[in-house]
């Protein structure tokens, strides 16, 4: 019984993304990837249907890991398939990782560029698509570099270009490196980044899927979500499912930033409670913090505090607690650091990278840093808390053209709710409780 | 043509063979000319430190684009330079995760030594800051990037000798 759940633990790996991150300092490199079974996933789609390859993507599960975790197999049926579909058709990695407090992408893109590029392979092939994107931020110079090599040492392989191993299928990949702003992360902004235009989200419908990049069928998922697909194709979508330890399937890298022992990331089974890796993996507060709260998916999320650490992280799941998964990416708030100066440091952050189309972002969200800095600096009143209720409300979903003001408001809303006596304490005293007091920093515009 | 009197501008700037030939290899992978819009402001910029009026009107008039819309893409990324910058640009993260670790105090030891403020250059023209949300190594925070490296976990008492050995790099 003994070896044969052992020799299947070999078969089936129980951390997938990261089964290709070794000591070696070239483990990124296309031998090495084939080494340990790299392309075997795009190879085993190969010898299937396209439609056979969609449909187990879609009996995995596997939900977008950017953010909003759609399901990636629905998001992928909605793009126009057969003879007279429109070609070129367009995938994108969107490797734009900006999210406050998010640092998980940057590790699969340095470590397993070759894991992205067979992704999208799958995807190509899936989708009968003609060019591949990926759109990498333009500060991660190593992941960059590691990119090209590997995208040529692809079309060196025929890994890329045309008839892919004999396959008759011709597929091409660009990277575009971005000239910066958060915005770009939004899947249309992206695109018109791509177009070589301002980065403003666009009207849906059309949704992309159907009219994108250029006026062609485009999909555009996270780095981490097209690293799952090969290891789907390679095991199976029932291993994959099998793989959570809740509702949702597969793993993620989560990570914990903030005064933890080890800040870090760790790849671990969907629904893992909160608790645990904040505990466990992170080691729990350094000496002499104490935890006060924390944002369970990067800057956009709601606050969430000790008592919800039974929670696993599953989409729903963090949904039902008013808060979101986000990119899995903790950022622990310790009662030391003052929350208003945290909630002042992500709605600056929101507000300087607001596109500037929609009122309730544009207007809504520096009114809300003006405020917030007001009562940081011992000047606020009582009525602004109430304006900044109100703020939160304007920027709910539905009022705004994309998601950016929504999530920019997450942080407040909570911060509102959970620590409300921190910011009437700072109104009463008229000063900041906390040591450390904010310094308005002056900034280049 | 038209085209020179929407930037008024005395300079007049050709684009190098070295620059046209870089923007020609973007072009064949683009279906329109304004998908390479960005990366040319970028190659531009790579060459002469900033993209001025007088380059950005050269380069709208190579790509045959509206010299406004290339004004408004040049406008909009923060990391296309329309002033010019010092030798070494600083950018130090002010994301929330460095802050909670101490960020804010690196910035202000910056701004303190450096004697400017963010967005400055100093009077030598070495040091240009340009503070950049979240750099993404929230583990190891507080973090900057310069000369395309990145510097963790940084202790202020630090700085001194990372600034000059940045400079001593530029230099050689």
């Amino acid at each position: 019984m003994n070896t044969e759940q052992s020799s299947e633990q070999s078969t089936y790996p129980s951390k997938p993304l990261t089964r290709f991150i070794t000591d070696k300092a070239n483990c990124w490199q296309l031998k090495e990837y084939q080494d340990l079974g790299g392309y075997d996933g795009f190879k085993r789609a190969l010898t299937v249907s396209r439609a056979a390859v969609l449909d187990e993507i879609k009996a995995s599960n596997l939900r977008g890991r950017g953010g909003a975790g759609f399901p990636t197999g629905l998001k992928w049926s909605f793009v126009p398939q057969g003879d007279d579909a429109p070609h070129p058709k367009y995938l994108i990695v969107n490797a734009d990782e900006m999210e406050p407090g998010a640092f998980k992408d940057r590790l699969l893109l340095e470590k397993t560029p070759h894991q992205i590029i067979e992704g999208l392979l799958i995807g190509g092939y899936t989708l009968d698509a003609d060019i591949g994107y990926i759109f990498i931020r333009g500060d991660y110079y190593s992941a960059i570099q590691h990119i090209e090599i590997a995208l040529q040492e692809c079309y060196d392989n025929n890994l890329l270009g045309k008839d892919i191993l004999g396959s008759g299928f011709n597929f091409e990949i660009h990277i575009h490196t971005s000239a910066g702003r958060y915005i770009c992360g939004e899947e249309t902004a992206l695109i018109n980044a791509l177009e070589g235009k301002r980065a403003i989200p666009r009207a849906k419908p059309p949704f992309p899927q159907v009219a994108g990049l250029w006026g062609k069928p485009t999909i555009v998922n996270n780095v981490e979500t097209f690293c799952n697909l090969p290891h789907i194709l390679n095991f199976g979508a029932d291993w994959f499912k099998s793989l959570g330890r809740f509702k949702d399937a597969g793993t993620k890298i989560f990570g914990v930033s903030g005064r933890v022992k080890n800040p870090g990331l760790w790849e671990l089974p969907m629904g893992t409670p909160i608790g645990e890796i904040i505990e466990h993996y992170a080691g729990g507060m350094s000496d002499g913090y104490k935890l006060k709260g924390y944002l369970p998916g990067g800057g956009s999320t709601d606050f969430l505090l000790a008592k919800h650490f039974d929670t696993p992280m599953d989409y729903d799941e963090i949904g039902k607690q008013r808060s979101r998964m986000g990119t899995g990416t903790i950022i622990v708030l310790d009662d030391k650091y003052c929350p208003v100066a945290m909630v002042l440091n992500l709605v600056k952050f929101f507000a300087q990278e607001s596109c500037g189309w929609c009122t309730p972002c544009r207007d809504g969200l520096p009114w809300a840093a003006v405020l917030l800095e007001k009562i940081e600096q011992g000047k606020g009143e009582l009525a602004d808390i109430k304006q900044l209720e109100d703020l939160c409300k304007f920027a709910a979903p539905g009022n705004t053209f994309c998601a950016l003001a929504p999530g920019a408001v997450e942080p407040l809303q909570s911060a509102l709710n959970y620590f409300r006596d921190d910011f009437e304490k700072h109104i009463t005293q008229k000063s900041c409780p906390y040591c450390e007091p904010i310094h308005s920093e002056t900034t280049h515009d | 043509m038209t085209l020179a009197n929407e930037i008024p501008t005395n300079e007049t700037v050709e684009l190098s063979d070295v620059e046209k030939a870089q923007i020609d290899t973007l072009l064949l992978k683009t279906p329109y000319a304004s998908g390479a819009s960005i990366d040319a402001l970028k190659i531009i910029q790579n060459h002469r430190g900033w993209v001025s009026d007088a380059s950005l009107l050269a380069l709208a008039l190579y790509l045959n684009l509206p010299l406004a819309d290339l004004d408004s893409v040049a406008t909009f990324y923060n990391l296309i330079f329309r002033q010019p910058v010092g030798k070494v640009v600083l950018h130090p993260c002010d994301g929330i995760s460095c802050d909670l670790m101490g960020g804010q105090k690196i910035r202000q030891c910056l701004n303190k030594q450096l004697k400017i403020s963010n967005g400055q250059t100093t009077d030598d023209n070495q040091f240009t800051l340009i503070p950049l949300p979240c750099l993404g190594a929230c583990d190891k925070a507080p973090v900057m990037i310069a000369n395309e490296t990145l510097f963790e976990l940084i202790q202020a008492e630090n700085l001194p000798l990372i600034l000059n050995n940045l400079i001593e790099e530029k230099s050689t």
